[in-house]
């Protein structure tokens, strides 16, 4: 049998509100190599797909990635004319009406129709589907519930030979996955080649943050470019085995310290990385440079995949108050630590307020200020106050937002640039639900529908 | 004579905090091969644990990953309820890999030279 040659594919997203110009010189350096090549995008972060689910709500045609057409115009010719495969979960809460989309794109653009094939199965958030769910639902506002799907209905649609696969809910390497699979013809119980094709998909899905992204320190960890960063491209071997690199001429760096960062990124127990393709195990794995921007993974091993599937559950949780206010020159530590003192007591019974120094302590505290306190009030002369606190109702919580700006007139002197805002909240809880309740699928959309 | 020079963590290794609901992961990368030892002596669970105290962690498990002269610690409940829950500004606690790397770490003078940066 023929060895059949690499697959090359490139991440030109890593979540949803990433650059939109990402995939031009991926999609120039694909079609420079030639041979058989995907795109894909990840854009859903665990609490995307709720945001999805409102926008849905509000427009039964919406609730699908807003910047979809952004990403895709500049290079939607190009892919479909030079071969070049896509591969997205930014179907998000409306795969049909993202495929719809970009049918209508391909008409504008004077195309030919793409085959496009959407993967549904994720939604649980039915009434049908709740009961799947156990308890985990009860008593909660729900707005969505997905199931982490894997990437075999991905494979199926590009064996039928999808140009372009759209998803919502599935787990991210297994956009990297599914095409893998689907072009080398691999075992589905093929654990270690499944599970290195999965340790790709992880260096890829997060996108530039392998390529030097979420890494530039001046003086010790220095990126050239940081403006205009390249996106990953993993070169994949008949044995699931991958060198990552990025286009030429590009920004960002790729060497064994970005991609060590990357791969542990979001890990638990090295020895199993699960997904819902297989368990992962990158214990013994190695990073080897072999020459500028170009680093091979190797050593990952794989063991049978999980039973269940993972479910997350989004729900209504209230409201988010958050307010600030500057203080500069001398004693402006004081003076934002006086103002802190006057919110606790007017919004006494509220709940409790978490308070920030930002310039002083703010990130690193805890929500219960014990960072913060354990700190010595300095000299610090130009400090931000930030208060925030939740509450379920929105009036309550509008007091904040009132209690912040009346410090222009009642606070400490000198304050100024008061900021307020107020969100919903959402809630994230997770169940298992077992593999075989959640049928995930792919069908086409026809072009005549579209 | 060997003397020891005490320096912070992010001169003899990098790193790089992920999260999932409330739990944190945050990686911890040599520098060089030569410091890894002294990470795995010196940047114990229990270092971390005190580091965090104020997160009141549920719990902190360090994986080792020797070939990439790496480690791996996971700390379950720091991030006040998640991306979702925690009133931080920072809910993801994206910069809690700096709070780690400011950890002490002793370095004997021989091993000095593959420290990087400044301090």
């Amino acid at each position: 049998m023929a060895i059949k040659p690499n697959l090359r594919i490139g991440c030109a997203a890593g979540f949803s509100g990433d650059r939109t110009d990402a995939a031009g010189p991926i999609v120039e350096t694909l079609l420079a190599a030639g041979g058989p090549s995907v795109l894909i995008f990840e854009t859903l972060a665990e609490r995307t797909l709720a945001l999805a689910q409102l926008a849905r709500r509000a427009d039964p045609q919406g609730g699908y990635e807003p910047l979809l057409d952004e990403l895709l115009r500049p290079i939607l010719e190009q892919c479909m004319a030079g071969d070049i495969r896509i591969v997205s979960n930014f179907g998000a809460a409306n795969p049909a009406g993202a495929a719809r989309h970009i049918a209508a794109l391909a008409r504008e653009l004077g195309l030919r129709a793409p085959r496009i094939a959407v993967v549904e199965g994720d939604d649980l958030s039915g009434a049908e589907q709740r009961r799947l769910l156990g308890d985990a639902a009860d008593g909660l506002a729900l707005v969505s519930a997905n199931a982490y799907l894997g990437a075999e209905a991905i494979a199926d649609a590009l064996i039928a030979d999808a140009q372009i696969v759209v998803c919502g809910r599935v787990a991210d390497p297994s956009l990297t996955v599914g095409p893998a699979l689907a072009h080398f013809g691999w075992a589905r119980d093929d654990w270690t080649r499944l599970a290195r094709a999965t340790m790709a998909g992880h260096l890829l899905e997060c996108g530039a943050q392998v390529s030097g992204g979420y890494y530039a320190d001046p003086g010790v960890k220095d990126v050239p470019g940081l403006a205009n960063l390249g996106y990953p491209i993993a070169e994949i071997d008949a044995e699931g085995d991958c060198i990552v690199t990025k286009a030429p001429g590009t920004g960002g760096r790729i060497d064994a310290h970005t991609v060590k960062e990357q791969l542990l990124y979001e890990v638990h127990d090295p020895g199993a990385y699960l997904t819902p393709d297989v368990v992962a195990d990158i214990s013994e794995a190695d990073v080897v440079e072999l020459g500028p921007d170009r680093v091979k993974l190797t050593g990952v091993r794989g063991h049978a995949r999980p039973a269940s599937l993972k479910v997350n559950l989004c729900h209504e949780t209230g409201w988010l108050a958050e307010g600030e206010i500057s203080y500069a020159g001398v004693r402006a530590e004081a003076r934002a630590r006086l103002a802190a003192d006057v919110l606790r007591l007017r919004l006494e019974g509220l709940g409790p307020l978490r308070v920030d120094l930002i310039g002083v302590a703010s990130v690193f505290g805890d929500d219960a200020g014990r960072w913060r306190e354990a700190q010595v009030p300095g000299e610090a002369r130009d400090v931000r106050l930030r208060v925030a606190l939740k509450h379920p109702d929105r009036t309550q919580a509008e007091r904040l937002l009132r209690e912040v700006t009346a410090l222009y007139c009642c606070g400490p002197a000198g304050g100024g640039g008061v900021r307020t805002a107020l969100r919903p909240r959402l809630g994230t809880v997770s169940c298992l639900v077992p593999r075989e309740s959640v049928p995930a699928r792919y069908r086409f959309i026809e072009a005549a529908a579209a | 004579m060997s003397t020891n020079i005490c320096v912070p963590l992010h001169r003899a290794a990098h790193g790089r905090t992920g999260d999932k609901g409330d739990r944190s992961n945050i990686s911890v990368i040599a520098w060089h091969p030569a410091l890894w030892p002294l990470l795995v002596e010196q940047i114990t669970e229990a270092a971390v644990a005190r580091q965090f105290a104020h997160r009141q962690p549920s719990a902190v498990r360090r994986y080792l990953l020797p070939k990439l002269h790496a480690m791996n610690f996971v700390l379950d409940d720091v991030l006040d309820g998640g991306v979702n829950d925690s009133l931080n500004l920072d809910t993801h606690g994206k910069a809690l890999s700096f709070l780690l790397l400011d950890l002490p770490l002793d370095v004997p003078a021989e091993l000095t030279p593959y420290l990087v940066g400044a301090g």
